[in-house]
């Protein structure tokens, strides 16, 4: 079954200074969200009062419709963006202790340590000190911490910095298994190729608000306006001569011009009869415009 | 969704805290030779003590003629026979004997002492005849034994406050430097946290304590001392106790003061007064262990009274209840400082960056 975490109208504000303003927004079981802003938005006091590690001004944050009790939020998996184990501790002999400290027996700690050290490729350093592991295997060990104990709600605040591109590979597919569980998967980033390839939802957040929320075609389709982009093998002079449209870039043969999808139509089949169309298709923004735009 | 675990109870939570804390300090070998290493100091110090008594040799005197019987009476002399006053005093200034007694019907105990440069005064002691003595209130004890007895339990609570409050503290430290903090937060109540961190060194440190009285009292039986070790003994489980109470205090004092830093570097500062409090009984202790109201004061005030009080029992100046009235006191000031502790523990972990003010942390 597919758990909704939600967050309702939730506020916190640091002496004077509000950091969160009625931030609302579900996380999807089953589907992994990302969580994108600029630095100082708000994403780690967000992540930190979802794992109840900050308690709200007002506003609460709920599982399924129901208000969030202790017992629940033990069963979270939180991976923060200051990364820390305990420096002198081997890393299976950690990754239990936080299982059992999750309220795992020491067996299926045991079992699930070694299940995930083995799928992160880390079993052969099991027994050595974390502050002896690589930077990288050190993010790969935190990563392995948040899903010891085999959460029901997974929050990760910059999972994929500092990873190479073969180990975030492997991280995205550990969270992938867990989201395949129905478990909700919230991670914040701000490189926002890994977000846009990565994440089947999305909320950016600006300055303490929710500026959009929701599923990444979908805002994709919401953000998009009538631009089209086509190529042709011949000249495009006679576009800007056409009624209704607006050239925004123009080399020879390529435009990319904003135009009603009527009109778009009629230039297409303008095109054809000029000469041999390359290309034509609307032009969906990248989320980094995305981004760009509702953050104004 | 698996279910191969439970809730764990608040109890199995904070255990398994302790337990990790027990687990890693075990297994620094700083911690296991300096540990070592005292308890083998305390060892040695009565072991040695005790042979260099019994090692004692009698002082050798010279003695001439009807002097000879005189000296050897005392029976606390080596007596080395001279023939004649000449090589008696020959004797003394070579340096073979403390002194000499030769016969003198001048003097009215029938002989005269010959030394070299000082009187001799245990010789003089036992050849004088005295006036007969009535003390009407006897000291119990020997003054030297209070000032050793109470430097003991001095270092013995400061050495292990000192060095347990620092490790507690940078344990504290570790978690919020390395930001592990926040995964616990996230997992465990705060509170438990705390609890955990102070039982684990707690264990350890009374463990420590425990540990040096037993090898204490062992090491007084076998070389012979038992006569010091009833003489001791009530106030060292008097020690015992109150330590394991005092203790955790300063353990909570330790943690929240140490929740303020974020970085190892800080932790002296922020140390400072909870250290100035343990060093207070410390001094005081040495001191003022011959003062009985400085001593009586100290009994009762709670971060001293693990000094003050066995003090106190072993002189025998505590009524029966007095130590439990302390201990009282002790614990109830061990609940309050721990509620205030952990507020200022859970309010300063978040804390990034400079020294957070105390005021802040109450506040939350």
């Amino acid at each position: 079954m597919n758990s909704l975490l939600e967050l309702h109208s939730v506020t916190r504000s640091y002496g004077s200074r509000a950091v969160l303003k009625d931030v609302s927004f579900g996380v999807r079981g089953g589907r992994i969200t990302g969580f994108v802003g600029s630095n100082g938005a708000g994403k780690t006091t967000t992540m930190r009062i979802i794992l109840g590690v900050l308690a709200p001004d007002s506003g609460e944050v709920t599982l399924d419709g129901k208000p969030l009790a202790v017992e629940q939020r033990a069963r979270f998996g939180y991976m923060p963006e200051e990364r820390g184990l305990y420096p002198k501790m081997k890393l299976a002999e950690q990754l239990v202790y936080l299982g059992r400290l999750h309220g795992m027996t020491a067996a299926a700690a045991k079992q699930s340590t070694d299940a995930l050290l083995e799928r992160l490729t880390l079993t052969e350093r099991a027994n050595d000190l974390v502050e002896a592991l690589s930077l990288g295997n050190q993010q790969r060990a935190q990563i392995a911490a948040a899903l010891v104990h085999e959460p029901d709600v997974l929050v990760l605040d910059e999972p994929f910095s500092g990873l190479d591109p073969i180990a975030v590979e492997s991280v995205l597919a550990v969270l992938k298994d867990r989201a395949a569980t129905g478990v909700p998967v919230l991670f914040s980033s701000h490189q926002l190729d890994i977000v846009e390839r990565l994440c089947d939802d999305l909320v950016v957040i600006a300055d303490g608000g929710i500026r959009a929320s929701g599923s990444r075609e979908q805002l994709r389709a919401d953000h998009s306006s009538d631009r089209f982009e086509l190529q042709v093998a011949g000249d495009l002079g006679w576009l800007r001569a056409e009624p209704g449209v607006e050239v925004l870039e123009f080399d020879g043969g390529y435009a990319v011009f904003d135009a009603s999808v009527d009109v778009a139509q009629a230039v297409l089949a303008k095109a054809i009869a000029a000469s041999s169309v390359l290309r034509f298709a609307p032009k969906q923004p990248s989320l980094a415009q995305i981004f760009k735009e509702v953050i104004k | 969704m698996t279910t191969s675990y439970s809730r764990p109870t608040p109890l199995a939570t904070t255990w398994l805290i302790a337990e990790r804390e027990i687990r890693m300090r075990l297994r620094s070998k700083a911690f296991v030779i300096s540990t070592a290493v005292l308890l083998l100091a305390v060892l040695a110090s009565i072991v040695i003590g005790s042979i260099t008594s019994q090692n004692a040799e009698p002082a050798k005197v010279a003695a001439v003629g009807s002097a000879i019987g005189t000296v050897s009476d005392t029976g606390q002399f080596d007596v080395v026979e001279a023939t004649d006053r000449a090589e008696a005093e020959q004797l003394v200034k070579d340096g073979e004997v403390e002194a000499a007694v030769v016969p003198d019907d001048a003097s009215p105990t029938g002989v005269s002492v010959i030394a070299l440069d000082d009187s001799p005064g245990s010789v003089l002691n036992s050849l004088s005849i005295r006036p007969s003595l009535e003390i009407l209130e006897p000291l119990d004890h020997d003054p030297l034994l209070i000032y050793f007895v109470s430097l003991g339990f001095g270092v013995a609570f400061f050495m292990s406050a000192i060095t347990f409050g620092q490790i507690i503290a940078q344990s504290v430290v570790e978690e919020k430097q390395t930001r592990i903090v926040e995964i616990l937060m996230a997992t465990v109540p705060v509170r438990l946290l705390l609890a955990g961190k102070i039982i684990g060194n707690s264990l350890l440190a009374f463990g420590q304590i425990a540990g040096i009285s037993a090898i204490a009292g062992i090491a007084l039986l076998a070389t012979g001392q038992d006569i010091l070790l009833a003489d001791v003994g009530p106030s060292l489980v008097w020690f015992v106790i109150f330590f394991a109470a005092g203790f955790v205090m300063l353990a909570a004092l330790y943690s929240a003061a140490a929740a303020l830093v974020s970085r190892t570097e800080d932790l002296g500062s922020a140390l400072t007064p909870v250290t100035m409090l343990v060093m207070i009984p410390y001094f005081a202790v040495i001191f003022f262990n011959d003062n009985d109201l400085v001593i009586t004061i100290m009994s009762y005030v709670p971060f001293a009274a693990p000094v003050g009080m066995p003090m106190r029992v072993f002189l025998g100046t505590a009524q029966w209840w007095e130590p439990l009235l302390s201990l009282a006191l002790l614990v109830a000031t061990t609940v309050v400082v721990l509620l205030i502790g952990s507020r200022v523990y859970a309010n300063g972990l978040l804390r990034m960056g400079g020294k957070v003010k105390l005021a802040e942390a109450l506040r939350g």
